[in-house]
Formats: C-alpha cells, structure tokens, sequence
C-alpha cells in the first residue's frame, strides 16, 4: 500500500487505472444483471457495492495519490458507483416487478367459488307490484290512501250506492263479522278507502287504493277468497271519461308498454257510465284472433285481456259523502293485483301466490319485476 | 241469455251479409259481453240425400234377422250405382218400419257421419248395398233408433224431391250467441231486448213482438185480486180445450233448446217460449184446479207452500204469494206450487202475465234460493208493457199448436206503473263523456232507445220506455247516449292532478322496513289470515292475552278457521310445514300484514244514510265499532342460514337471525331495538326477548318453546320474532342532525368483567356506556366466557370500549380514566369485578 506525499502518477496505481475501473464496472453491471432475485440482488449489490467490494477497496487507494490526481481518480471512481447503483436500481426495479408478479400468479383463486354470505332475501311479487303502481301513481301527483281491511258494512256496500238488497250484499259473497247485525264486514273491495278519503281529504282528491279484499270466493286456480287490489279515484271539477281513458291508458303503457286499450260498457252501482277495461294483449298483439296457429296462451286467443273495471264516479256517491255533483265530477277504476301478476308474469295458479312456497317470492328477480 | 241467431232475426232485419263476428263485435260494443258463440252445424259431412224407396224386399236371415232389400231413388245420384243402373239403388235395410213409397234420408258413399263413420259401397247379405237409410240417431239430430227417418211428402208446401240434400231439411245452421247480461240491461233478457239493440246498432229494422196496447182495467176474465203494492198488474187469459196429446212442433223445442231451456210439454214450452222471446216470465195454470179468484198477497207468518220441485217451503212474511182459496199456489215470480199446476190432462189454461217488484222478488228467490228464468228476469225488473201482449201471445200459440180455444174475455187488474221522468241539460252527455254530442244526436240516440224526449231550450225532458227501468238517473242517460254513441270515440286525456306529496313517511318506513328485511336474506310470504282455537291453544297463550281477543267471522270460509288472525305466527308455521314437506328446509321467512283484535264492547257501526254526508258523530261510530287492526311484522327461521361450504362450517338460521330481521327493520326506521330478556308464550321461557324502543315493548324474538314446535310440527329450534310496525313507525325519529366528526385519534380500551351468570350482557354495556359518558363512542361485545377461572354461576364479559374526544387528542390518562368511569357503574349495579 503506497503512503502519502509520495509523487505518484495515477496511472501507476493499478486499482484507479481507467481499464480497470471499467472492468470493475462491466463486472458489477453483469453480476446485478444476473441476479434474478431479491436475495441474489442483495449479494450483488454486497459484492460490488459494499464494503469490500473492488470498486470500494480501489476507492482507498486514492489517498495514496498525490493531491492533482486525487481529482481524476474520485471523479472515475463516483462515476463507476453511480453507474452500478443506476444499473442496480433498474434491476431492482425489475426483479421486484417480478417477484410480485409471481407471487400474485401463485396467490391465484378460482374466483367461481360461490360466495353468498347469506341467504337470498325477497319481496312477494303482489308486494312488489303493488309499490310499483303506487310509483307510477304518485309520479303523477296521485297520492297513496289506505283503509282497514275489516270495514264498515255501510261504507263498503251503501255509500257506494250497493243497495241493501244487492246480491253481491248476502252472506255467499261477503265475509261478515259475527254478529251480522253490528253492520261490520271484510271489505270486498278497496272502494270504502275511496269512501274515507273522499270524507277526509279536501277536494281535489287524486288517490290511489292498494290493499287486501275479501270475498266468499272459490279458492281454485283463477280465485283466490283473499285477494290485492288497487283502485283509483279522482274527483275534481271538469272530470269526464275522457279523463279516465287517458289515465288508464298511462298507466297500461308504464305496465305493459305500447299498448292499446279498450273500454267496455258495463255495469257497476257506484259508477255511471261503467266499462271494462280491456288490454290489448301484449303477447300476441291480437295476431292470435281467428288464427288457430299461433294460439296465445296470454290472451286464450281473444286479443284483449279483461283488465279491471271502471267509470265515472256516480253522482249518487258523491251525494253520500256531501260533494256536490253538479260541481264536481269523477272517475274511478279498479283491478286485481294477483290477476295482473298473472297475465303480466304468466302465472298459471293463483293459489301458490297464498301457499307460501319459498320458492315463489324469490322467483321474480330485477327487471323482471 | 242464450240467443240464437235465427231467432233475433225474427225480430232484427238483418241484412244477408250480415257476419256473426260483426253481431258479437256490436254486443260486445253495447256492453253485452258474449261469452261464447256456438255454430250449430251438421254433425256429417258428404252426400245426405232425400230418398224415394221404390220397393222392400223382406228377407228373413239364418241369424234371426229379417233384412230389407230396397231399391232407392235417389235422383240424380242414382247413376253413380255399382249395379249400372240408373233408376235407384239397392241398399239393405236393418229397420223394421222401412217400406215402398216412403221417403227417407239416405247416406250415399262418400258421406261421413257423426263418429267418423264413412259410409262406402259394401257387400252384405248377399248384396252390394250402396249407401245407407237413417236413423235419427245415426245423423246424431235426435236419439231415436227404433226405426228409420221417414220425411214428409211436403215442407213448408214445397214437395220433396229424390235426390235433394236432405241436411238443410234435418239441422238449420244457426249460431248461438251466449251473452253476460248486465243487471242494468233487464231488456236484454229477452230475444226481443236483444234483437232491439243489435238492430239499432246496425241500422237495421225492428219489429217489436209486443204489439198490443195494455188495456184499461178489466175483470171479465179469471177473477184475479190485487192485495199487495209489489203486484202492480196481473194479467190473466184463458184457453179452453187445448189437445192434451198435441206436441210441441220441432221447431220451437229446437229453439228452446238453443237457448238452454227444456222442452217439458206443450203448454210449458209455449210459457217458456214466450218469456224468452218478450221477457216477460208466464205462468200456466190448470183452470180446472183453480179454486176461486187468484189473490196477490203478503204470506202469512208460518205459512207453507209445496213447491213444484215437491219440497215444502215455509214462507217468510216478505214473500210475495199467488193464492187461491185454497191457499198459497205460487211464490210470485220466483216457483210455482203443485196444485194448480197444469198435467198431462189438462185443457183449460189460465195464463198469468204479471209485474212484480224487482226487489221483492229477488229476496224472495234469495231466501228460498231458488233462482229461476223467471226470478232472474224479474229480480232484474220485467217491462210492465209487455205483460198483455204476452199474455195473448202464449194464448194465441196454444191455439194455433194445441188446437185450443181462446176466451173472448179476459181480466187486467192494476195499470202499467207510470215510469219516473227527468229533465237533462242536453249538453250534460257531452260533459260527461268528455266528447262532443251534438243535441240532435243525443235525441235521436235516446228516441232510438224508445226514449220519448222532449226539447225545451238547452234542457230535455224524458221519459223512458217501460221497457228500461234503468233508466232514472241524469247519469244513466249518459251511459245510454255513451254506449250508443261509443266508448272508442271518447278522446284519451291524461288529467292534470295538483301537486302531490308522493308516498306519506309511514308508507315508505313501510316499504324501507319490507326492503330492509328482504335485503337481510329473508323472505316476504302472503298468507291466509284466518285462525282457530287451536292454533291459540298450540301457542300456548294464557286466557287473558289479548292475542285471544278474537274476531269472528258469521261465514268463515271455513268452519275449521272461523276467526280472524290476531297473530301473523300461526300463518308462518304452516308456511313452514308446507316448505319442509317440499324439502325446502332452510327458512327465513316474514310477513308485515295486519291483525284484528275484538275492543269489548264495541258499538254496533251505523247506517248512515245515502243521500248526505255522515255526521261527525256517526263517523266517530264507525271508528269505535272496528276492532283495532294493527299492522305487524313477523319472521320466522329454521334449518341452517349458511349452509357448511367450502369457508367453513355454517350457520344455523337461529333466534339470532329472526332478532337480525327485527334490527334490520327498525335500523330501516332509524331507531334502535334494546332487548330485555322476557317469557312470553309462543317462545322458550329462556331464550325469549321483548323488543323496546323508547322503554315501549315494540315486540317480541326468540326460540319457540319446543311444545309449541312440537304442536305445529316445526322442526326444532325453530326461532319466531313478531313486532307492531305502527309502534315502531310512531318512534321513527324524525330529521336526523349531521353532527361534525371529531378529527381526533380513537383511544381503544378493553375491559373484561367477571358478573353473575344471568346478568344480561346488554344491560351491563348500557352500565359502560352511561358511566364512560359523552367521551365513550362505543362499547362493543366481543367475548363471553364461563369456566373454572371465573368461578361456578359466574361469566365474564369482555367488552371493547373506544373513547374519542370531540376537541383534543386524549392522552393515556384521560382514557383511563373514562373506562374506570365507565366500570365503575357496571361494579356499582352488577357487582361486576374487573378481571385483569
């Protein structure tokens, strides 16, 4: 090792000779080049890096220069470390990469593994019907009434001009409370809630009535004795059934898309004029009529579907509940929820609606609601 | 009302070219919905010819039999024969009525007959017979089989020709229209209704069946007496002599039959033909049976009547009766008795054509439920008009088809009631319909209904037909002039509604619960909400739960669930047991539905009348007369909630997941349940919990109780929750406040707290939250132990504690001194010891 002060030529030390340095460099850059991993990265960097590396050990060399050459041989030396480092780096960065990347090849998971957390909850499809026209409703400014489902004799049948006498009155089509002459019965429809808000809301009233009913009914696959139904009213002043038309024929298109309708004459105590309702069968589009071909199962090949009933409001209704007729006017229509369930999503047995299966709420999913 | 298509064009002057299609299609436009059309065709197809047998030839069989050889002219059919000759053909014969000279009906080869039986050249019994001679039964137009079809010489005056097709002379192609009538339409009960209205509607003529003018008052007929309001007018009209063996012609049982009615004899058939032709129901009696003059009266209490159907009929002071002297001999409009009733024998006729009030009639035929052609008309309300013509009408028949003798007096009592007049702004359809009618149209509309209509101005003053006794209101003349006019040509306008507030907060709490509950795992079932005793008494409900304050129906749908449900639970159970039988075993299901429970001594609900606004008292009464009817929810879970799979082992659907559902529902609210540990039936003494908001018990959650498993046949463990979604919605907190979050670091703490065994785990966290104060941000469960290091009837509760100050970073001290605040209660209540 050569001491201090003496006049050497830089050259003449053999560790800082140019060539050499650049050796030491080739060297460094092709052993961190190789190393392939982490760990052989590490040894790299410790034997060309470090301590006792070449490159460190020609740096002590330095001080046995003489102070001009000292400059020269720094300079060689930093520009030697800062080129391995550099390469290191660049190699670090690529070992690194993939490393991870191997290790995120290992860590892979067959991502079709079933991962409920817990069961798959539901609504009843007569539920999600039912929120579904109080949506289309209440967008048009309508609002949702509701009424007991245990109701008044004389607001289910009288105020809706039902005579005492109706057949509809007797004990084979309505669930009376025992005992029968405390005048309390099931309501049969959602109409008595027509009834309350017409005596509880100020006028104008526009509403919509979801709700239970109850008749002595069969319990067979088209007819169930509890059953949904929404209604509508409006009362308001310039009402004429050119209203109603319009106001079905809205609420067919939210349901059903671009359909037409139809109106019936019919007869109902509590409206004058009454129609049917008739749909234009969605499916078939009437191109099963008379074309025993392409028989349509939603319609029975009629074309139309017997929706619901409606009216206008008759003005001996209005009279039971203290509106003046002569000033204001009204519609109403009603239908039943589970038999639009039936035709819409092509239910063939009422009855599983009621009986509880599991499986029937969770069968209607999304859109298809 | 079954019409047929022939006989609406007695009456209707259809064109030719008028279709069926189009005859339904403008029913259906009026408002008379066809339920069905039946095409009346020949059940054959092929030749069906008329044919002259030349000669018969008997000729007796080795089997027994005696054979006909006939020779039959069959017209120009004839030089079709496999003999080659061109006068008849031979064709055998199995009846023993077929003889020479006679005409019959002949089925030549080609020809199918009804059971697809072809008819071809065949040989048999040593000839070629070459087609076939009918029998009624054969062509399926009647049932006879003891003998061949033998035709007439003539019909309707034209001689039959060999050779002619035989089908148009057999069955008259006719179509059936079967229409819903509407109770408003009681003209349309009637051929004459019905063909009045399709006439209209196709601008067809119309003639009226009822042509004769109700005369003035007249008793020179049957003594007939008026006692009652309900019987207006009675009509009564005798025929003498009448041909008991006279049939009724083909023709009319034909008829009778299309329209669905029987053909029993001839005087019936002619009463029959004639209501469903007028629509006014007739009734024949036996003149000779009758004793003294015919008395329309009120029945008498407990007086007895033998019915026609031979049942004995006690009679209801309401009952509208026919007697004679010697009592009762009809329920008026509804069934005749015995008695009077005409036989086999009989040749004098007393013709009834009476009005009766519709009201009465229909409680009558209610009461005795015993609906008839007659009752269904008269319940619906019968013209008073047409009651004389029908009368004579059927007399005239019975003359002209039984050889009878029509009476030259006759007896009318009572009038034609005068029908209710009204006056109409002449725009008031137009208004209504919400399309334009000119005044003209709404005239000629109403006239054409038989409306007489009077122009005064802008006003119309009418009167309807007696005909149309629906016709009372402004408003039913609008739906006449709107069906006539066409419900199509109403324009489609969508109202403008004022603005509206969308769903009320209950309404959408309600729908946020049911998506909450749902979105929980469960699901929502419908069912049938009627109940029994027994379902009270498996639940095992003391006698003085208000869950027995039952409602009962007066009718149930079923004798075996005569009440209303005053839980949603015995609903779910079943719903259960049907799940498990079909081996869906793994349950979580709700429902949120109401309940009725009796109030004692409930006022009876008012009755109000109709023509004004109920006072505020009776409105008042009507609330108090209804049991209360809460809405609740409730949810039940068995089997496993996550089933063992490829994470670990699952989890049973337990009691935790029906207290899951409950949180879920009131976190959907905004409040939170607080559970106290409780006994209350259906649920295991042990593991039951009421459900508080606001210190108020909202609810109920737990294990039920195994006997009640047992009794309901649930699997074990089965866990129930039911809780009152009105008492839960009534707690909802209103507007909630966004309070600034602290930015401060979060002090942890945890604490484990050795307390009696039946200390409730929850009760000692409220005691940490209360002690710890303001600084506490939540005290959190997460271990419980029992065992040797906590001592016998001891646990240990660990509890984690984060405290977090709203303004400074606490330092270790504070937070030290929050949790030793905070256990400080939970020692002072529960003597609880804090473990190290």
């Amino acid at each position: 090792m050569s001491g201090p002060n003496t006049n050497y030529d830089p050259v003449q030390v053999a560790a800082l000779d140019e060539a050499a340095i650049a050796e030491m460099v080739d060297q460094a850059v092709t052993a961190i080049r190789a190393a392939d991993s982490i760990a052989g990265l590490k040894q790299a960097r410790l034997d060309h890096l470090g301590d006792r590396s070449p490159i460190a050990l020609a740096n002590r060399e330095i001080g046995a220069l003489p102070p001009e050459a000292r400059r020269v041989a720094g300079q060689r030396i930093g520009q030697a470390r800062g080129r391995i480092t550099e390469v290191f780096r660049e190699r670090e960065a690529e070992v690194t990469a993939a490393e991870l990347e191997a290790t995120l090849r290992a860590e892979r998971l067959d991502m079709t593994l079933p991962v409920e957390l817990h069961p798959q909850g539901a609504v009843h499809p007569v539920t999600a019907l039912i929120d579904q026209l109080n949506d289309v409703f209440t967008a048009m400014g309508w609002e949702v009434a509701e009424g007991p489902e245990l109701e008044g004799e004389w607001l289910n049948f009288d105020a809706l001009n039902i005579g005492p006498d109706h057949p509809s009155r007797g004990t084979t089509d309505t669930l009376f409370v025992d005992p029968i002459d405390h005048g309390l019965v099931m309501r049969t429809h959602t109409s008595p809630v027509q009834i309350r808000a017409l005596l509880n809301r100020d006028l104008p009233v526009y509403v919509v009535c979801p709700g239970r009913t109850y008749r002595a009914d069969e319990y067979d696959p088209t007819h169930l004795p509890v059953f949904h139904q929404i209604e509508g009213l409006c009362v308001d002043k310039g009402i004429t059934m050119a209203h109603l038309k319009g106001t079905l024929d809205h609420f067919a298109r939210e349901l059903f898309g671009d359909v037409r309708t139809r109106l019936r004459p019919h007869y109902f105590p509590f409206t004058e004029p009454s129609a049917e309702m008739d749909l234009e069968c969605f499916v078939c589009r009437g191109e099963s009529v008379g074309n025993p071909d392409r028989p349509c199962r939603t319609c029975r090949s009629e074309g139309w579907i017997e929706w619901g009933g409606c009216g206008v409001v008759n003005p001996r209704v209005l009279a039971a509940v203290g509106i003046d007729a002569d000033v204001y006017s009204g519609f109403a229509f009603g239908m039943g929820i589970e038999r639009t369930l039936m035709f819409r999503n092509g239910a063939e047995d009422m009855r599983e609606m009621v009986e509880g299966d599991v499986r029937y709420s969770r069968t209607l999913r999304g859109g298809a609601r | 009302m079954r019409a047929p298509m022939s006989w609406l064009r007695d009456w209707a002057q259809l064109g030719d070219d008028v279709t069926v299609d189009q005859v339904a299609e403008q029913f259906t436009r009026l408002g008379l919905t066809v339920e069905r059309i039946e095409r009346v065709e020949p059940g054959w197809s092929g030749p069906v010819v008329v044919g002259r047998v030349l000669e018969c030839a008997r000729e007796p069989q080795k089997n027994g039999r005696t054979i006909s050889w006939c020779l039959v002219d069959v017209g120009h059919h004839n030089a079709d024969s496999a003999e080659g000759v061109d006068t008849h053909r031979g064709i055998v014969c199995g009846a023993p009525n077929v003889d020479a000279g006679q005409l019959v009906v002949v089925a030549l080869p080609g020809a199918v007959l009804p059971g697809d039986f072809a008819i071809s050249a065949r040989k048999t019994y040593g000839h070629v017979s070459d087609g076939m001679i009918c029998a009624e039964d054969e062509l399926g137009v009647g049932t006879d089989h003891t003998g061949i079809m033998v035709l007439p010489e003539t019909v309707d005056g034209r001689a039959l020709v060999p050779g002619e097709d035989a089908t148009p002379l057999l069955v008259s192609p006719d179509t059936v229209f079967d229409i819903d009538v509407t109770p408003d339409l009681s003209h349309c009960m009637s051929i004459r209704g019905l063909a009045r209205e399709l006439a209209g509607a196709l601008g067809a003529p119309f003639t009226d069946p009822v042509s004769l003018t109700t005369p003035d008052p007249v008793a020179e007929g049957y003594p007939v007496r008026l006692l009652d309001a309900a019987c207006p007018l009675f009509v009564a009209v005798t025929v003498d002599d009448l041909n008991p063996t006279a049939q009724t012609p083909a023709w009319m049982k034909r008829r009778l039959e299309l329209a669905g009615m029987r053909s029993i004899s001839l005087a019936v058939d002619v009463t029959n033909y004639v209501m469903l032709e007028t629509g006014q129901p007739l009734h024949a009696y036996d003149g000779d049976r009758l004793q003294g003059s015919i008395v329309v009266r009120k029945a008498h209490d407990g007086e007895v009547l033998t019915t026609l159907d031979e049942q004995e009929r006690t009679l209801d002071p309401d009952d509208l009766l026919i007697t004679d002297d010697s009592g009762p001999i009809g329920v008026a409009g509804v069934m005749g008795g015995a008695s009077a009733e005409v036989t086999e024998t009989t040749r004098t006729i007393v013709l009834e054509a009476a009005h009766f009030d519709a009201a009465t009639i229909s409680r009558g035929m209610r009461r005795h439920k015993l609906p008839s052609e007659a009752s269904k008309r008269f319940e619906r309300g019968v013209d008073p008009g047409a009651a004389y013509s029908a009368a004579h009408r059927a007399a005239d028949l019975l003359v002209s088809l039984g050889g009878a003798r029509k009476r030259t007096t006759e007896t009318v009592t009572g009038k034609v009631p005068v029908m209710p007049t009204q006056t109409i702004a002449a725009s008031l359809a137009g208004d209504v319909l919400g399309v334009e009618v000119p005044t003209e149209q709404v005239v000629s509309i109403l006239q054409s209904s038989g409306v007489q209509v009077d122009v005064a101005g802008d006003r119309l003053h009418l009167v309807p037909p007696t005909w149309r006794p629906d016709l009372v209101d402004p408003y039913d003349y609008v739906e006449e002039v709107g069906c006539k006019v066409g419900y199509d040509h109403i324009p489609s306008v969508v109202p403008r509604a004022p603005v509206g507030r969308g769903l009320t907060r209950s309404q959408r709490l309600r729908r946020a619960i049911n998506t909450a509950v749902a979105g929980q795992g469960l699901v929502e079932l419908i069912t049938m909400p009627f109940i029994n005793d027994r379902d009270l008494d498996r639940m095992g409900l003391p006698a003085e739960d208000p869950r027995r304050r039952v409602v009962r129906l007066a009718n149930p749908l079923a004798d075996t669930a005569p009440y209303l449900r005053t839980s949603l639970l015995p609903g779910l159970f079943a719903a259960i047991s049907r799940n498990t039988s079909r081996g869906n075993d793994d349950l979580a299901l709700y429902e949120a539905g109401s309940v009725f429970l009796a109030r004692e001594g409930a006022p009876t609900a008012p009755s109000p009348s109709v023509d004004a606004r109920p006072s505020d008292d009776e409105l008042a009464q009507f609330a108090a007369a209804l049991p209360e009817q809460p809405r609740l929810l409730a949810a039940v879970s068995c089997g496993a909630w996550t089933r063992p799979g490829w994470r670990g082992a699952g989890l049973p659907a337990d009691w935790t997941t029906v207290v899951a559902a409950a949180d879920a529902a009131a976190e959907a609210v905004g409040v939170t349940l607080v559970r106290r540990q409780a006994e209350v039936a259906p649920w295991h003494p042990g593991r039951c919990a009421e459900l508080l908001v606001d210190g108020q018990v909202v609810g109920v959650a737990g294990e039920l109780h195994p006997s009640v498993c047992q009794a309901f046949g649930l699997p074990a463990r089965t866990a129930a929750m039911e809780l009152d979604l009105d008492d839960l919605i009534a707690a909802d907190p209103g507007r909630g406040v966004l309070a600034p979050l602290s930015s401060h670091p979060v002090a942890k703490e945890d604490v484990a707290l050795v307390v009696d065994a039946d200390v409730a785990a929850e009760e000692v966290r409220q005691a940490l939250v209360e002690g710890g104060g303001a600084m506490v941000e939540s005290v959190t469960l997460f271990d419980v132990y029992t065992g040797p290091q906590v001592g016998e009837g001891k646990k240990s509760l660990a509890f984690a504690l984060r405290i977090r100050a709203a303004d400074h970073t606490l330092k270790d001290a504070e937070a030290a001194q929050v949790r030793d605040a905070a256990v400080a209660v939970a020692v002072e209540r529960f003597g609880a010891v804090l473990r190290d």
